[in-house]
């Protein structure tokens, strides 16, 4: 059964009929949801967040042709894997930003231009993307980020250097700022 | 409309269904070329489908349209042998239920009997699907139905 699935996902793909394909990724936060359209990545569901509910809304919004289908998906693995080990700081993958409309979408494009191992303010990003009275709406922005990790922000911080908050949980955006050097790892 | 459910779901959930039904349908041997047909008719249409109500029932009919189709192109595309034997070419795998059991009939007893009682079809559809007339469609119906009455007494 398991060849058939994976040859029907492959047919599916030649057909142009996988909408979004997706897998699961081991983290070490725990398993991570990924999916693709043809376009791109499209969707990071982190452990905190269900899995079958995500899925569920891909198919409201995107196309109800989704698939499980791993080899769409092994780019982005391994390239998080290799974040997560820090050997990587710069992802390059096509990202589909079809989940993010107008003044939401230039925050996540702002955020996804910050470097590896630095922060900005809601503030900042606000002003990047063209509206400085926006911090509220900035905020939010990231707080619906459909991409974390890839579009990454848990390099966005309250101004006074506050962590804010975190789809995932702060605990992992205070281990995703440790990992990146941002923050003091009191192991070390 | 009611919202699909990721076609994923409908995979994880039926696609077992599926393959038994068409191993019965149409053999072991073909199943499984029916099953990806099947599934990609099901992926094709999908995002159309008005209700989700029965979406196993929708992808079985689906799946006895695609063993139709099949029994309609070897109907067309006949295999001379010396001599016709009514015996099972396949080797249906041991198991419980009736589609088991109409799986291990002879292929024409057995296509006969999943048209008829699978896909509702009448001894004329049968008979031009199985491309033989419809007394020999009636025949093979016939014995197919004793002998499974005899397999699951």
């Amino acid at each position: 059964m398991k060849n058939s699935l994976n040859l029907l996902a492959e047919r599916a793909s030649d057909e142009g009929l996988l909408d979004v394909a997706y897998t699961t990724a081991d983290s070490p936060f725990g398993p991570l949801l990924l999916a693709a359209t043809p376009r791109g990545l499209v969707r990071v569901g982190l452990p905190s967040q269900d899995a079958s509910g995500l899925l569920a809304d891909l198919a409201a919004r995107v196309s109800p042709r989704v698939l499980e289908a791993a080899p769409r998906l092994d780019a982005a693995r391994r390239q998080l894997d290799l974040y997560f080990e820090g050997k990587l700081t710069d992802f390059d993958l096509p990202l589909d930003w079809q989940l993010s409309k107008d003044f939401r979408r230039r925050v996540l494009r702002a955020i996804a231009r910050i470097p590896y191992g630095q922060t900005r303010s809601y503030t900042q990003m606000a002003i990047s993307a063209g509206n400085e009275r926006a911090v509220r709406a900035a905020g939010t922005a990231c707080g619906s980020n459909p991409i974390p990790l890839v579009v990454p922000c848990h390099r966005v911080l309250r101004s006074g250097g506050a962590l804010g908050g975190y789809g995932g949980g702060l605990p992992m955006k205070e281990a995703l700022l440790r990992l990146e050097g941002v923050l003091e790892d009191p192991r070390r | 409309m009611t919202e699909l459910p990721p076609f994923q779901i409908l995979i994880d959930e039926h696609a077992d269904d599926v393959l038994a039904m068409l191993r019965g349908a149409v053999g072991r041997a073909d199943a499984d070329d029916c099953f990806q047909e099947t599934f990609l008719s099901a992926l094709r249409a999908y995002p159309k489908l008005s209700d989700a109500g029965n979406l196993r029932g929708w992808l079985i009919t689906i799946a006895h349209r695609k063993a139709i189709d099949h029994h309609r192109a070897r109907g067309r595309r006949p295999v001379p042998v010396a001599e016709v034997a009514e015996v099972a070419v396949s080797d249906p795998e041991p198991g419980d239920g009736i589609w088991a059991a109409v799986g291990a009939l002879p292929p024409k007893q057995r296509a006969a009997v999943t048209l008829r009682y699978g896909s509702d079809l009448p001894h004329a559809e049968i008979a031009a699907a199985l491309g033989c007339s419809p007394e020999a469609a009636r025949r093979s119906l016939h014995e197919g139905i004793k002998r499974l009455r005899k397999e699951l007494a």
